[in-house]
């Protein structure tokens, strides 16, 4: 009697398990962890240290000397918001049925255009970044809207067009940041204060972390991706395209323009990724000597999210937890990369789950076969 | 006491969420025609799998002529002489009809080469001893579908065959097409193999079957001599209660013209056209009905009309406005409700909901969206709960419940209400009944003659004659993408239409049918 229940427990726990996307994830993360901290107790260190790194920058309280410092809530924020960014480009592209690889690009891009405005634009307060910021949404629109454009005109397959961009993106930004006067190899002159996205508010909670205005812009982002997605024409006819391109097709749905809009807004949030870093992150113009990588993380950042808004959000702050939880780690003779391996996991398992619904349906048949010889 | 050829006891296999064979027995003596008979779903398909070794079945026992045996894939069964006929012809179509037969078993001569002219002796020889008329030498994609079905016939035969299994065989054929088929396997049985006939046809199954199985929702019913069964019984057994194939419908009253195609050419996907120079009017009031066998230009016809393919040449007129070259959407405004072919991949997303299914075409409209873009979940939610009660739609959470959770015949009368709730002027209904059971054929059919006795223009495309004799007030016969002729309800009759299909025009197809009534003995 105890093992029919027993097994039913299991069977309702894997039913769970697959039916619930957002479960998954959570799942899988534990898993993630679990591993992780088995490897850390196999290389012989103490896994306490591990978390006692993450609760660093998750509370800021240093446990090991019970002192406390916003600064690190902060700068986990800080490394969180071009993750959740570049994490909701991937996942709106997702969302429409397109697989934008070129994240990266479309940062490098947004970066890039921020830069300019920022050393060039009116030095006047406020309007000064907002048009920063709206140069870079701009121009990672056009940079995703060309590629949308390939796609729906010539069915040109977007994983090959983003990725090409990336490249050009990355070499024209070099070289037209070199050009600006009194550049060198590695950055332009400073910017005028009127450009940065500095909070002196946000600044004074986090005991003078690099957190910035940039926090308010991606939550609001986050609200945009929600309302857009869920809740609007747009978001219908997109969701639509995306699940079902013929179906769409044949309720009128003009699938090509859904493409290209959907490109465009995928390429503006991680240029909005880029322009944050740009503004808030640095005081100057950098000329880029390699590829930030956040656009790559964000395939990542929603692949865990279920390509959701929120989910998004949630899994961008947990890349940007490990990532931050590094050096923390180090100065704890915890190797860092485990928290990469940690990243990795979690993505092969959220891959496994089909694997785990094939086990599920075997054992169907087999308590089914079961059941039958018994009666 | 004659032995049995095939004997499959307690045969069970379990799909997730379905049981798609209950302890399924299916007995077939040597040297009969064995007819299976179910609905769609009811594990035909899923028992014959098992027997050619496609699945394993979770329990029972499989005997071939009286030896238990374990089939755990195709070349098993081939071992055992069992050889399937599939419902797709599974062919190189550059190949030749030998290529074909020999794939995989290529005979060779002394030097290594592949003897070739070995092989189509014998392909020529087998032909000829079941009269099934085939040149060796063609290439398959020269040939019809017919004669590709006999090279599929062929091929078994080649490897020794002596139980052979059809499914669905009649399915891709013209009503001629289906007689030469039928008397195939009669010379196939006189020849002393064992046939086993997959079909939901009861006509056929009166016509040549000696005995017949049937199967509902994966359990056995039982087992019957034809000669003693009618029809209607056979019906009764397959669905579980009575059943009528006619419906009753007033007679119709043609208004004014709604849809007119003029002399439309299209280019199908191969890039030669598909349709050719093909003219065709809807009235007001009328089911007009394509009849053609699959392939001769019909989706490509609806395609037109809708706007999902490009018009070459030729006009489409809605009431008095051109759309020929209009979007895919004015169309939908203008007044074009269209149930397509494929409900899965056309008709609906199956990750949505049922309710955003129910809005797919209208969400732009109030009240579904207001005029800032902003869905109204509520408006639709109500939308769907009243679309579930007037089209009887079974959806287990109500209008959240998500499409690809639901029933076949639940899916399709979604798509319908959907169409049917636009109030379109010209409803254009694809293959409407398609793997759907009894009791959603009915239905559905009785929904589409509502519509015409409303005023709607319907123009209904369907592979299966007897929908259209059904059905229509108007028949045009299609073949190779034009239409070879139209018939009103009351002059049509399956050998007419039939002769049309193949390409002869109506006027010949009637005294065809007269020379043949009187040639025929049966």
């Amino acid at each position: 009697m105890s093992a029919r229940s027993s097994v039913s427990l299991q069977d309702r726990i894997l039913d769970k398990f697959t039916s619930s996307d957002a479960l998954v994830s959570v799942v899988v993360v534990i898993l993630g962890f679990l591993v992780g901290t088995i490897l850390v107790a196999v290389v012989g260190r103490d896994p306490g240290g591990m978390y006692s790194a993450i609760t660093q920058v998750l509370t800021g309280w240093d446990l090991r000397r019970g002192v406390w410092n916003a600064r690190y809530i902060g700068e986990w924020l800080v490394v969180s918001m071009p993750l959740i960014l570049c994490g909701l480009s991937m996942a709106f592209a997702a969302r429409t049925g397109l697989f934008n690889i070129g994240a990266e690009g479309q940062y490098i891009v947004g970066l890039t255009a921020a830069q300019f405005v920022a050393l060039y634009g009116p030095p006047i307060p406020v309007l000064h970044w907002v048009l920063a910021v709206l140069a870079a949404l701009l121009a990672g629109a056009v940079w995703g809207g060309i590629v949308g454009i390939l796609k729906a005109k010539y069915s040109v397959s977007e994983v090959v067009a983003t990725i090409m961009l990336n490249y050009v993106a990355f070499f024209s930004s070099r070289f037209l940041t070199m050009l600006i006067p009194g550049a060198n190899t590695y950055r332009t002159p400073n910017f005028p204060t009127t450009a940065l996205l500095d909070s002196p508010f946000l600044q004074s909670l986090t005991n003078g972390s690099r957190l910035n205005d940039g926090l308010w812009l991606t939550l609001l982002s986050v609200l945009f991706f929600w309302v857009v997605i869920g809740r609007t024409r747009l978001g219908f006819s997109l969701r639509a395209t995306g699940l079902n391109k013929e179906a769409a097709r044949y309720a009128g749905i003009n699938v090509n323009s859904g493409i290209t809009t959907a490109m465009a807004i995928s390429g503006a949030f991680a240029a909005l990724a880029g322009a944050i870093v740009a503004l808030g992150a640095f005081t100057y113009g950098r000329v880029l000597g390699g590829q930030d990588g956040y656009g790559f993380n964000g395939i990542a950042v929603a692949l865990v999210g279920n390509s959701t808004a929120w989910g998004t959000a949630l899994s961008g702050l947990l890349f940007g937890m490990l990532t931050s939880a590094q050096p923390l780690m180090q100065s704890r003779q915890i190797p860092k990369e485990i928290t990469s391996i940690i990243m990795g996991l979690v993505v092969v398992f959220i891959s496994l789950r089909g694997g785990v619904r094939m086990l599920l349906e075997w054992r169907m048949k087999e308590l089914a076969r079961k059941g039958r010889v018994s009666e | 006491m004659p032995v049995n050829a095939i004997e499959m006891i307690d045969i069970t296999k379990i799909f997730p969420g379905v049981v798609a064979n209950d302890r399924v027995r299916f007995e077939v003596l040597d040297g009969e025609i064995h007819a299976l008979l179910g609905e769609n779903g009811a594990g035909k398909s899923t028992l014959m799998s098992i027997l050619f070794g496609l699945y394993e079945s979770d329990s029972g026992t499989i005997k071939i002529r009286g030896k238990e045996v374990r089939i755990r894939s195709p070349n098993d069964a081939t071992n055992l002489k069992i050889g399937m006929v599939h419902q797709h012809f599974k062919l190189v179509h550059n190949f030749t009809v030998t290529e074909n037969i020999i794939l995989g078993l290529e005979p060779r001569k002394g030097s290594g080469n592949v003897d070739l002219a070995g092989a189509e002796k014998r392909v020529a020889e087998l032909s000829a001893r079941y009269g099934l008329a085939v040149d060796p030498r063609d290439k398959i994609e020269n040939i019809t579908v017919g004669m590709q079905q006999r090279v599929e016939i062929l091929k078994i035969l080649y490897r020794d065959a002596d139980i052979l299994i059809f499914d669905e065989p009649t399915a891709v054929l013209t009503p001629q097409e289906i007689d030469e088929l039928l008397e195939i396997l009669r010379r196939l049985r006189s020849e002393g193999k064992t046939i086993v006939l997959i079909t939901h046809k009861l006509r056929e199954i009166k016509e040549v079957a000696d005995r017949c199985t049937v199967l509902r929702r994966g359990k056995y019913i039982g087992t019957v001599q034809v000669a003693n069964a009618t029809e209607s019984e056979l019906a009764e057994m397959m669905v579980g209660r009575t059943v009528s194939f006619r419906i009753d419908k007033k007679p119709c009253q043609p208004g004014e013209l709604v849809l007119k195609i003029d002399n439309l050419t299209v280019i199908g996907s191969k890039g030669v056209p598909s349709v050719r120079g093909l003219s065709l009017d809807v009235r007001a009031g009328e089911v007009v009905g394509v009849a053609g066998v699959d392939g001769n230009g019909q989706s490509e016809l609806i395609a037109a009309i809708a706007g999902l393919l490009p018009v070459k040449s030729g006009t489409i007129y809605l009431k008095d406005k051109n759309v020929t070259s209009s979007k895919i959407r004015d169309r939908i405004q203008a007044g074009i409700g269209l149930v397509p072919e494929d409900r899965h991949k056309h008709g609906l997303v199956l990750d949505f909901r049922l309710d955003e299914n129910l809005i797919l075409k209208s969400f732009r409209k109030s009240p579904y969206s207001n005029r800032w873009g902003f869905l109204d979940f509520d408006a639709t939610a109500r939308h769907a709960e009243d679309l579930i009660a007037q089209f009887d739609i079974r959806a287990g959470s109500g209008p959240a419940t998500p499409a690809k959770s639901m029933s076949g015949g639940n899916q399709q009368k979604a798509v319908i209400a959907r169409e049917i709730d636009l109030s379109p002027d010209l409803l254009v209904v694809a293959q409407p009944t398609r793997g759907l059971d009894v009791g959603a054929i009915e239905y559905i059919h009785r929904r589409i003659i509502e519509e015409r006795d409303k005023g709607r223009a319907v123009l209904l495309v369907s592979f299966e004659l007897d929908e259209i004799l059904n059905l229509c007030d108007r028949i045009a016969a299609v073949s190779k993408g034009s239409v070879v002729g139209v018939l009103t309800a009351e002059e049509a009759d399956e050998r007419k239409i039939g002769a049309m299909m193949a390409g002869v025009g109506a006027q010949r197809a009637g005294e065809q049918n007269n020379e043949e009534g009187g040639a025929h003995v049966r």
